[in-house]
This record gives C-alpha cells, structure tokens and sequence, in this order.
C-alpha cells in the first residue's frame, strides 16, 4: 500500500504540519528566556520573565484560582457525565431521552458565546428571584461543568459501550443487587474512562476564556482571563514565562500517563495466558 | 427497577436547569423591550398583562431604523463574515488536515499512538496562551517577517497581524485538531483490501483514492466539517486577539451589545438568529451520518 | 393400596411464554424437570432456548406462565434473589478481581462470616483443581481453567439450580471432549440440578440425562438422549439429531402389530402399530446405521430396494454411502468396518441393494 503512494510526500507533510502545530510553543518556550523584550531577535538568556512571573500576584492568583475551578468542574463533570452516559447507554428507553440526548451533547459543539451569554441570563434571574448565585468561582463552576459534562459523557459513554454487559448479569445472578453492581463491577471497568473524562473536563475548564468572561464576577479572574487581558495590551514576555511553566507541566503528565498505559498494557500482554 | 427514576433525574434535571432553562430566558429576552433606569429590560407583560412582543429587536438586525437597504447594516455584515471565516476554516482545516489524517492512518502501527499524542499535545497547552503566540510570530517586526526578510524573500514586512490572514491563520491552527480527529478516526477503519481490489481492477492510485478512499471517508469529512464550522461562527477570542476593527465577528459584536451597549434584547436577538445559523448544518449532517456503520444495500 | 405418587418435578415450568413485540420467542413451554438432573435444551438458534435459560435466572420475565422451583414460584424474582446460578457462555469472569475474589464475590453478597467464605471458596477451588491458581487475574489463565473458574463462582451459593449457557461453545474440539466428562463428573459430585442450552447434539446427548428438543419457541419432545435418537416424534426431530432418511407415502394398513405404508418407493412394512387413520400423509423414518447395503441380493421378503451408488466416504471406522434410489431420492447408509478385508467392496456408480428391517424404523405422522 504504501509502496504507491510516496512515502516521502506523506512524511514531509505530516511534518510540515507537525511545525505548524508546535511552532507557537516552541517560539514562546524560546522567547521566556529572552533577556528583552524583543520577541524577533535573541539578545541573551535570562531569566527575568521567570521572576517577574512570581511577583506578578494577578497571575498567580489567577492560576490559583483557576486550578480550583478546574478541579471542582472535573469532578461534577466526571459524576454527572458519567450518570449522564449511564443513562443514555443502559437505559434505551423512556420519556424524552432524545431530548436528553440533545440535550447533553449540544453544548459540544455550540459556540461559547451563546453558552456563556445564556448561562450568564440564568444567573442574573436566578441572582434577581433568589438572590443568589453572586457572580464569581461558583457560577465559572457551574458554567464549566455544563461544558466538561458533555465531554465526559462522550467519553465514559465510548467506554461504557464497549463493556461486556454479561459482567453485570453474572454480578447479579450472583446476588448483587443494581446498585451494588454499578460500583462493584461497571464502575472499576469503566474507571480509566472516568479518569479520562475528569482530565479532560479539568484541561477544558483551565484553558477556557469565554464561559469565564461572561460569568465572573468582580475581582474573580481565572488565570486565562487574566492572560487574556495583558493580551490585548501588547506583548509580555511574562506570559510566555506562564505558558513555557505549563507547558512544562502538561508535558510531564501527559507522558508519564502515556508511560504507565504503556507499561500497564506491556505487562497485561506478557501476563495474558497464551498456550506453549 | 425503582433506582432508575432517580439516576436517569439527576443529570436531566441538570440539564434542564443549565441548557434548556437559559434557552428558554434567551429566547425570551430576545422578545422584550430595553428597561429604563438601571433594569436592563422590560418585562414581557405589562402590569395589565397584555403581551408586547418586540419583533424590532430583530427586525433592526436586518435594517437600519434610519432607513437603508435591507441587509446593510453592520450585524448582517458580521454574521456574513462569521459564516465566511468559519467556512474558509473548515475548507483550510480540510485541506491541510485531511492528507495529515490519511498519512497518519496509513502509518506503520507501532508509530501511531505516539504521532497521535504529538497531535494532541498542542491541544491541550492553553489554546489562548498559543494565539498569543501568534500575535508574536505574525508580528510587523516578528520572527516570520524578520526571518524571510533576512532570507529576501521580502523587502518590506508583510503587514499580518490584525488581517484576515492572522484571523484565518489563528482559526486554522486551532481547529485543525478538530478536523484531524474524526478524519483519523474514519480512515484508520478503512478496509486496506477495498483499495487492493479497485487496483486489482485496474484503478490508479489517484483514481482509487478519489472513487474510493474519499467517499468512505464522507462521515469523517462531514464530523470534521461541522465541528470545525459551528463553533467556529462563534469565535471570539481569535478575532478579539488576532482581529482587526475590519475583522469583527459576531461572536463579538454580541458581546458588545451586551457589555457596552447594554441592549440586552438585541443581544439575546443575535444570539439566536447565530443558532438560527448553526442548526442548519447540524441538522444537514445528522440526516447524513444517521448511523455509526455504512450499510451495503444489495 | 399403596401407590407412590410421582415425585412432584424440583424444576417446573408452566405454560412459560415471553412475547416480544410481534414474536413469540418462548410459546407456552411446560417442562418438568426432576432434582438432580441434568436437563439439556437443544434446539438451533432463534428457537427460544436461551430465552427460556434467561428466564430461568430472572434476566427475562416472562410474559405470561410460571416457574416454581422447589415448590416456590420464583417468576417475578429478580436473579439477586433466586437460589439460582449460571455459568456463561464467556464465562464473564470479573477482570479486575482475582480467581479467588471472583468464586467469593456471591457469597459476599450474602453476608457470610469471612471464615465460612474462606473455607466455602477453598472447597470450590479444589473441586475444580485450581487452588493454586487464586491469586491469578482472569486474563492470565487459559480458556479451560477460565471455565472451571466459572464453574466454581456459580456453584459456591449451593445454589438449587445450575444454568449452564452452551458450556463447551467457547472450547476448541479436543477440549470439548475432556472437559465434558470433568463438567458431568462435577455437576453429579455436588448433585445440583441443572439446566444447560445448546445448540450441539453431541454435547446434549453425551452430557444430558434428559432433553427437550426446541424449535420456534416449542418444546417438540422430550426425553432421554436413546428416546430422542430411536423413537422421534415428529419429522424435525428425526431430523435434527444425526441423520435421518426420511420415506414419504400413505398409510396403507394399520394393526395392532404392524403397519404399511404406500410410498413411491414401494410398499414399506414396519413392525409396530400407529395411532392414525388410514391414508393419512406419514413418513418412515430409518436411521443410516440401520440401512443396509449390498451388491449381492439379500434373502428379505420386504424393504428392499435397488439404487445407485452416488457417493462414498471412508471414514475408518465407518462408511457413509449416498444411494441414489429409483424414484431420485438419495439415501444415507452407514456401516461399519468390521473386518479389515471387504471381499465385495462397493464403489463409486455400482448398483446396489438396499434394505431394513421392519423394526428399523419410527413411523411420523408430522
């Protein structure tokens, strides 16, 4: 097959388009380190972005703040995700599950804006007829989780299909009762997909600008908003100090998840009987 | 089973409190007119209870109240350009991403899982952080102008940033993954052995990946059109980053409504003619990818 | 006056029916079904075998009918409160639990000391000689101990029924043969009762005391494995186990003793009386092991027949021939080689004769 068509053109664009994707980063992790404040030229290695960085106490506090939020809209997303693809997938049917369904997939693919713009109405009338919510941490949660939940929900659902159902007949069969079985057996086969879905709903809710600006409040600034806002001023390298630090982070686990599953399945596969 | 009412109410009394509820007060808004003093409109009803449905919030969308020509007024003007950035994406996220796809579905097994995390490493690094970037990059005295001035290819820097092509690039990059995914998810399933027998037949290489590989490929092609193209009406960031004062989208010039203007009804109004928008290639793509498998009628 | 009372059955099902939407895939079956057999459901797929199994354990309820299960009805039960176990065809063995946790997850559930379950899974581990294999992960056993794994989980409750789902489906063929005994042996050692589905006459006839022959919902016959070979009732019975010829024609004359039959073949003379009227449409049906087959003229007054030979198959301990027949039906004849020299082979296009003996074969009115 791949004796027809070239090999050459096919690697050259691949990594063609590998530069594009990794060029930003690799300019950003570069520049952190620039002694001025160019971003054209290299005058020197320095690591006074880096400094300037610590000291920058909105940036800091945004990061903290902004890894609260992610942690909670990871967790509700993971759960509700996770009932919400329980649901769609054991359930086949009952009274408005296309609705449902809609429902807990749409905001995929809607535009933030409108998510944003909506949820912050919500709010407002909730704020104006029940006095609450104020505006700040919880209503960026709850705006958040709206979005991780729907992406979770396509994950655990994925993994959930996949299941041998027969593992919950035979929990049964053996004495187990519905409940009993979700956590003692669906649960712990679906846990790597539960995991996935809390990563991705944290990354999604860490990186989000949009659903932040539309519902924070005074004084509330993620770590994204507060980027966003020295963005439209001008360049500042500090930034890229903030991004190379992520960027370093997200490396670091992204491969050492990568490492275990590798390992995990290396090991599943020399373990797994095979006759002599 | 009695413990079913409860968990299949949970998430959809969730759903319903957080998706179909602010619709509903969207929808509704959309309908009322400005408030006075500080409340930000009127409510639907007056005190006697008579409904006054304000169809000018979006019939103003649509013509100047000074007069004018129908359609000429700066929000169908954004709304075109919307739709016209987010279709030049998703034709540029399809020309770039679907030979990546192809090759990365074609690579030896052993390569792939890594080549795909190399996809979605980017991905996850904040995507406002890497349009950031590009401000840098694109800049008039940024590297890519130094570097091809320094190489001659030009004399003079290409003015980029805050033009179309800063928006389209910042659009591309970031959406590519989107297109790439669903594309890669289509052709790593395709059977090697329908291609070995349309060359059995006689069918070059060229011949065969267009009667082919391509039509196979149309789901994939149709997920990573819309998932690039309906998001992508309603960008924000990019235009706000990368953008221009020629280069307003809606997404903005809804917030402006909201934020500056405090008009929320015309707000909420543009808000859901953008919906108006996006339903119809979502509803185009889910009578062509009704199911997961192709069937073969015989 | 002393009569003893059939023993009421330990399994009985009545009128048992499951409708789904416009199929009936189990229609109003009654079995009865004594303790401590080996009960097989045989049919092919689709005929509600496995419906009925399911139902059995409480997966399915059913539409209408019961099941009582040592005097208890048990038909609305879910299968977490039935004294009823099975054993799955994938076994479905928990991947993220041990042999041992797997053979202790049931009697976790119910409560029982720690002590009680130690021993309790210990004497299940040794009954399917695994002990040493308890702290293993599913994934590292092979096909075979996965299986005695799952025999031993579903028979640690003491349960009163045992539901075996095709047990020796997922087997390769030399297993199957091995691990038939092993099961038989076990399931008799404990001396639960049990149920088992299949759609492999072999495993039913070599494993099963009894059988219930299904087809579209049905139960066709029951009986035991020789009951269902020698005397069929019906043509898809005679059919579905081994092989059959299968002789149309009328019924011609009706004794007490002996019958005929009118068929295109000839007249056929058979040895036992029916229940019927004469001229109805019946089939005889006889057995290839029970057709004989010769070039030379046999000395029989009756059931002899000229035909062709259109095909052969040595197997070595038997011969299989397809005789072409006077009027084009082909027939099946089976014989054994019990000399090592045949001083009158057959082969390929010789004319031969073919015969039985009239009480060689089953006479079926449907």
């Amino acid at each position: 097959m791949s004796a027809r068509t070239s090999p050459i053109f096919g690697k050259l664009w691949m990594l063609l388009v590998y530069v594009f994707l990794y060029l930003p980063l690799v300019f950003m992790v570069v520049f952190s380190f620039n002694s001025t404040k160019q971003d054209a030229r290299f005058t020197g290695f320095s690591l006074r972005w880096y400094e300037a960085l610590l000291r920058d106490s909105k940036l800091v506090d945004g990061f903290l703040l902004s890894v609260k939020v992610a942690l909670t809209t990871g967790v509700l997303s993971a759960v509700l995700g996770t009932l919400a693809a329980f649901v769609l997938v054991r359930y086949t049917h009952f009274r408005g599950r296309a609705l449902f369904s809609g429902m807990a997939t749409a905001p995929l693919v809607m535009p933030e804006v409108i998510v944003g713009l909506s949820l912050l109405l919500l709010m407002v009338g909730a704020q104006t007829w029940l006095g609450w919510p104020q505006r700040g941490m919880m209503t960026i949660v709850m705006g958040h989780t709206l979005l991780g939940m729907a992406y979770a929900m396509v994950v655990v659902q994925s993994r959930l299909q996949e299941m041998d159902r027969t593992l919950e007949d035979a929990a049964m069969d053996l004495g187990a009762r519905p409940y009993q079985v979700f956590f003692l057996v669906t649960l712990p086969n679906i846990a790597p997909a539960i995991l996935a879905a809390f990563l991705l709903s944290f990354t999604l809710s860490f990186d989000d600008v949009v659903i932040a600006e539309f519902l924070s409040g005074p004084g509330v600034n993620t770590l994204p908003q507060v980027v966003f806002g020295y963005a439209r001023r001008g360049i500042n390298p500090t930034v890229y100090a903030a991004a190379t630090l992520l960027i370093a982070a997200l490396t670091v686990v992204v491969v050492a998840y990568s490492v275990a599953i590798a390992r995990q399945s290396r090991r599943r596969e020399r373990e797994t009987y095979s006759p002599k | 089973m009695p413990g079913r009412r409860f968990v299949i109410s949970l998430p959809y009394l969730w759903l319903t409190l957080f998706f179909a509820l602010p619709f509903l007060i969207l929808f509704y808004i959309s309908f009322v007119d400005i408030g006075e003093d500080l409340a930000p409109f009127k409510p639907l009803w007056d005190a006697q209870g008579v409904l006054h449905l304000k169809y000018e919030n979006y019939w103003s969308i649509f013509k100047s109240p000074g007069g004018g020509v129908l359609f000429d007024t700066l929000y169908v003007e954004a709304y075109g350009r919307s739709i016209a950035y987010a279709f030049v994406t998703a034709f540029l996220c399809l020309l770039i991403g679907y030979p990546f796809a192809y090759f990365l579905a074609r690579s030896p097994e052993r390569y792939r899982p890594a080549l795909l995390l190399l996809v979605m490493l980017p991905f996850w690094t904040s995507f406002l952080l890497r349009i950031y970037a590009w401000k840098g990059l694109l800049s008039d005295f940024g590297i890519i102008n130094q570097t091809m001035m320094a190489l001659g290819l030009i004399d003079e820097p290409i003015y980029m940033l805050y033009t179309d092509i800063s928006m389209l690039v910042g659009m591309t990059y970031v959406y590519l993954p989107f297109m790439v995914l669903p594309l890669y998810a289509n052709l790593v399933k395709l059977d090697v052995r329908l291609l070995e027998a349309a060359y059995d037949l006689g069918a070059s290489p060229l011949r065969a990946f267009w009667l082919v590989t391509v039509p196979l490929s149309r789901r994939g092609i149709a997920a990573g059109c819309v998932l690039v193209f309906v998001p992508a009406v309603g960008e924000f960031v990019i235009p706000s980053l990368l953008g221009g004062p020629e280069n307003i989208m809606i997404g903005r010039v809804v917030w402006d409504e909201m934020f500056s203007s405090n008009n929320w009804p015309r707000a909420t109004a543009l808000a859901v003619i953008m919906i108006a928008v996006i339903v119809l290639p979502l509803a185009l793509f889910s009578k062509l990818a009704p199911s997961t498998q192709d069937s073969v009628r015989p | 006056m002393n009569t003893t009372a059939p023993l009421p059955p330990f399994l009985a099902t009545q009128k048992l029916t499951k409708q789904f939407d416009d199929a009936k895939a189990v229609d109003e079956v009654s079995l009865s079904i004594q303790r401590g057999e080996i009960f097989a459901l045989l049919g092919s797929s689709g005929c509600g075998k496995s419906t009925l199994l399911r139902m059995l354990a409480g997966f399915e309820s059913p539409t209408s009918g019961r099941i009582i299960l040592d005097g208890q009805d048990v038909s609305g039960r879910p299968p977490y409160e039935r004294p009823v176990n099975m054993m799955f065809q994938s076994y479905a063995l928990f991947p993220h639990l041990n042999v041992w946790d797997n053979v202790a997850f049931g009697l976790r559930r119910e409560g029982l000391a720690k002590s009680d379950i130690q021993a309790r899974v210990s004497e299940m581990l040794q009954l399917v000689q695994l002990h040493d294999f308890a702290k293993r992960k599913p994934h590292q056993l092979s096909g075979g101990q996965q299986q005695r794994v799952a025999l031993a989980r579903s028979l640690a409750k003491r349960p009163q029924l045992l539901l075996l789902d095709e047990p020796l489906g997922a087997l390769d063929k030399k297993l199957r043969e091995q691990t038939q005994f092993e099961l038989v042996n076990i399931i008799e050692s404990v001396g639960v009762t049990c149920v088992m589905v299949t759609h492999d006459q072999e495993e039913a006839m070599s494993m099963a005391d009894r059988i219930a022959v299904m087809s579209k919902g049905q139960v066709l016959q029951v009986g035991t494995p020789q009951e269902i070979y020698e005397f069929p009732n019906c043509r898809f019975v005679a059919d579905f186990i081994g092989n059959v010829n299968l002789f149309e024609g009328v019924l011609c004359e009706d004794e007490v003793d002996h019958c005929a039959i009118d068929s295109p073949l000839g007249r056929l003379e058979v040895g036992h009386g029916v229940t019927g009227t004469l001229n109805m449409p019946v089939a005889l049906a006889v057995r290839p092991e029970k057709m004989r087959v010769s070039k030379v003229r046999p000395d029989v007054s009756h059931n002899l027949m000229q035909g062709v030979v259109q095909e052969i198959a040595y197997l070595g301990a038997h011969n299989n021939y397809i005789i072409k027949a006077a009027n084009g039906q082909l027939v099946k004849a089976m014989q054994a080689n019990t000399s090592r020299h045949n001083d009158t082979p057959i082969t390929w296009d010789d004319e031969v004769y073919f015969w039985w003996y009239d009480d060689a074969g089953v006479v079926l009115r449907s």
